[in-house]
């Protein structure tokens, strides 16, 4: 595939990657904000805020006509943590010309059209509307709550917000309720000017046209963008180790019939010069995917519970081992978790066990370059944290990981904090 | 095997059926690095009873969903899904009321996992040990749905909706019932059900079709066998049993789940219509860009969370709306004024026109994803249409069967209304 990196107005970046394979094109527009408890929610609630109604398509049902009619294209509000990153925007996906009535000219029109959801908001003496800004707090409220229909996502929300309670990072994508109960039309129409002007602006499209044209195209419909000094200072602070001496235990009890269990380790050292082809391997050998030693021991071999599973977080520094368990089985659950941390730190990892871990993690990165969706999340990150390798490049990089790169890390991680969802005490009895 | 072009989607189909009965389609996908395969019986928590070699078979509940489980046991002790992980593939399986499919995708080595795929899936190995060891994580399955909200509320909606058909109970079974089953159970299944005349084999990927046929030729039994007829329960009406069925849940907010039954078409290229002519009909009139969604929207009694669907199954057809609602039942009172009001003065000729549009866009889109190429084949060769006429078809669809689906389907006395409220706090 062939990549264009340039700057196309301050502050203003676009990634273009051209590929024939595709049968429909994306382009994401991501505005760059440090996450923070004050703002995150205000942050949250813009792009639902603007995707309302614009200057020309004043409300949702026009601009769905406008997309019904742009052969389905669709445009959506996207709201994202990276590390201690908030982005935030719009995410475009059109069919490609190719397969469309000559003329149909769908990239640019739909380019135009996501512009202009950013940059011309419907508004009335110069303000955004109150009725869509009070309507779309009521949703970010009812979403932020929402959080708890999903229990096991739930959990590891849970979890990170006490473990990281010092930390930005506690704050989740979509913000804080206290923040969200605030928004109020005038200052939120405030705040998003001083966003446009200042947010460094990532870009990124993925479909058959050549990255001059797309340049052109964008360059032309952000022509209206007022920038002022950007602000560059945005990035995400690495805790390297525990914020207690002891481990830190925190409960909460619910109607539910399974409970779940959540570990919370900080990566540790290794994240001085963070490997993160070893990260992803050692991820894989030790629990994820079903060559993992939790789910091949914790679920498969003891059937202790029937979900264990771990997930690195590589631009926070951050691992978590969540599990689903009955309740009485949660303590032995978790000493058999430990014991398989034990099992990597030692060393014993088989060439088998290494090598489908390796394979594994090759292969999903392979897969990216045939999903836009994919393409489009990991050139986003990898831009935050500064790295410019493609995934095929990072999948060559994963074959090259060794037993001892994985060892370093089993033992360079260290745990911060454990989160338990339990019953109601009186279902227990 | 034949090979037909489809030039307006620039797709190529190979499709060939072996003397053992297996049916095949391959889409190739030059370019591509994943290559995508399933291997899927016409098996699924709905066939319980069904009549092969002279006589009915009764089984209990869950065994489908209990041997997709067991199969990955091979007999040199090794497992499956292990076995192709280590290979570098992502294997995994379903199993829904209608059929049972394992499948993986890879970046390299599809041939040998193919090979494994064919292997594993129609090699039955089991114990009693193995068979009664998997009874605590089965249970703990069934368990864990009972705390999902999704699977809640859509198992009272089939309810309410089906008096007889399988389809109202969990797919898994239930823990009494899993009880019952035993190696011989398991074994009597796969051989009635997982002989290749009555599986299909589907692959999207940058191969050589010719070589996918020699794989299953080499790997599977000769031998064709005679294919199982299920007994899905008496003839079900049109009409719901129950109307309104309520609980409460740990939640946020409300949640609604508002059904009604469709006489399914006949097996062919009128299936085929009869969904294409659903789906267009639902997103015409409920659709993120109908009147009646964004109204609901700006007056806060829709959010994001919304979708519709129609979902064929077992020898039936369930219209679905599900979303979050302060007011559940005021959605319910707007469907039923939206269909009147189709019945009055039919649908709006330029929301259809750009709906179609739209609809043709997203099928577009889901060639982007080879599960959904591939499952839509397999449903397709189970529903005895090719999946991929879909786009040629979706052109002629007229307004007139979009109306005369709605009003006829989803007429007041057809319809009903399953939610979740939250636990009051106080």
């Amino acid at each position: 595939m062939e990549t264009v990196r340039c700057e196309l107005i301050p502050g203003v970046r676009l990634t273009a990657l051209r590929s024939d394979k595709f049968k429909t094109g994306c382009l994401s527009i991501n505005l760059i904000t440090q996450l923070n408890r004050d703002t995150a929610a205000l942050n949250a609630v813009l792009p639902f805020v603007l995707r309302r109604g614009t200057r020309y398509h004043p409300d949702m049902e026009t601009i769905a006509a406008e997309l019904d009619s742009l052969y389905g294209t669709g445009i959506e509000p996207s709201v994202r943590k990276i590390g201690d990153i908030q982005c935030i925007g719009f995410y475009a996906s059109f069919p490609d010309e190719r397969y469309l009535p000559e003329g149909s000219d769908v990239f640019e029109k739909a380019a135009n059209f996501t512009c202009e959801l950013l940059l011309a908001p419907n508004t009335r003496g110069g303000l955004f509307l109150p009725a869509y800004v009070e309507s779309e707090k009521e949703k970010l409220l009812d979403l932020i709550q929402s959080r708890v229909n999903d229990k096991r996502s739930y959990a590891k929300l849970r979890l990170i917000e006490q473990m990281c309670c010092y930390e930005d990072y506690a704050v989740s994508r979509f913000g804080t309720e206290d923040v969200a109960e605030g928004i109020y039309y005038q200052k939120l129409t405030k705040y998003y000017h001083s966003l446009i002007s200042t947010s460094p602006v990532e870009i990124f499209y993925c479909g058959s046209l050549d990255g001059a044209e797309v340049k052109d195209i964008l360059s032309d419909a952000l022509s209206g963008m007022t920038r002022g000094e950007i602000n560059y200072d945005i990035g995400t602070d690495i805790r390297m180790n525990a914020v207690e001496d002891t481990v830190r235990s925190f409960t909460d009890e619910m109607a539910v019939t399974q409970g779940k269990l959540v570990l919370g380790y900080r990566l540790g050292e290794c994240m001085e010069e963070p490997d993160i082809a070893a990260l992803f391997v050692f991820n894989a050998v030790f629990g994820s995917g079903v060559t993992s030693k939790l789910f091949m021991n914790v679920r498969e071999k003891l059937s202790l519970c029937y979900y264990a599973g771990s997930t690195v977080d590589t631009h926070k520094g951050l691992m978590l081992v969540s599990s689903g368990v009955d309740f009485d089985k949660a303590d032995a659950a978790k000493a058999e978790i430990f014991a398989q941390l034990d099992a990597v730190k030692r060393g014993d990892i088989t060439d088998e066990e290494l090598d489908a871990a390796r394979r594994s993690v090759a292969s999903d990165l392979r897969s990216f370059l045939d999903s836009q969706g994919e393409l489009e999340g990991f050139y986003l990150a990898n831009t935050l944290d500064g790295l410019e390798f493609s995934p095929d490049e990072l999948a060559e990089l994963v074959r090259e990981v060794s037993r001892e790169d994985v060892i370093a890390i089993a033992n360079s991680v260290v745990l911060d904090a454990e989160y338990f969802l339990k019953g109601d005490s009186e279902d227990e009895q | 095997m034949n090979s037909k072009h489809f030039s307006k989607i620039n797709e190529t189909l190979y499709t060939a059926e072996l003397p053992n009965g297996l049916r095949i389609n391959v889409v190739t996908k030059p370019g591509f690095e994943l290559g995508y395969a399933v291997f899927a019986t016409n098996y699924g928590g709905a066939h319980r009873r069904f009549f092969l070699n002279g006589r009915w078979h009764d089984t209990p509940a869950g065994v489908a969903h209990y041997l997709e489980h067991k199969m990955f046991d091979m007999p040199d002790g090794d497992n499956a899904l292990s076995a192709l992980s280590a290979n570098g593939a992502q294997p995994n399986a379903f199993t829904s009321s209608g059929m049972t499919a394992y499948y993986f995708s890879s970046t390299s080595g599809f041939e040998e996992n193919l090979r494994m795929l064919l292997r594993f899936v129609s090699t039955p190995y089991f114990t009693d040990e193995t068979v009664s060891k998997e009874q605590g994580i089965i249970g703990q399955e069934i368990g864990m749905v009972e705390d999902s909200p999704g699977y809640v509320i859509y198992n009272r909606l089939m309810r309410m909706l089906y008096e007889h058909n399988p389809v109202r109970d969990q797919v898994a079974g239930s823990v009494e019932s899993i009880a019952e089953i035993t190696a011989e159970t398991l074994y009597n299944c796969h051989k009635a059900f997982y002989a290749p005349s009555n599986m299909v084999l589907c692959v999207a990927a940058d191969c050589d079709p010719e070589r996918i046929y020699k794989i299953a030729e080499e790997i599977l039994p000769e031998q064709k066998a005679e294919i199982p007829t299920a007994d899905f329960g008496e003839e079900e009406t049109l009409f719901p049993i129950e109307t309104y069925h309520a609980e409460l849940m740990e939640l946020s907010a409300p949640q609604f789940l508002i059904g009604a039954k469709v006489a399914p078409a006949e097996r062919g290229e009128t299936l085929l219509r009869q969904k294409i002519v659903a789906k267009l009909a639902l997103r015409t009139l409920f659709g993120s860009s109908s009147r009646f969604y964004n109204r609901l929207y700006s007056e806060g009694l829709l959010n994001r969370d919304y979708d519709y669907d129609i979902d064929y199954t077992a020898g039936v057809a369930t219209i679905m709306i599900s979303g979050e609602s302060s007011d559940p039942q005021r959605v319910f009172s707007e469907i039923n004024s939206a269909i009147s009001g189709v019945k009055e003065n039919g649908l709006v000729r330029d929301a259809f026109e750009r709906a179609k549009k739209a609809s043709f866009g997203a099928r577009l889109r889901g060639l982007e994803s080879f599960d959904s190429i591939c499952i839509s084949m397999v449903t397709g060769l189970f529903g005895g249409y090719c999946s991929l006429d879909s786009f040629d078809i979706l052109e002629s669809v007229t307004i007139d069967e979009c109306e005369k689906f709605l009003t006829e389907f989803m007429a007041p006395d057809r319809l009903a209304m399953s939610v979740l409220s939250p636990i009051s706090k106080d």
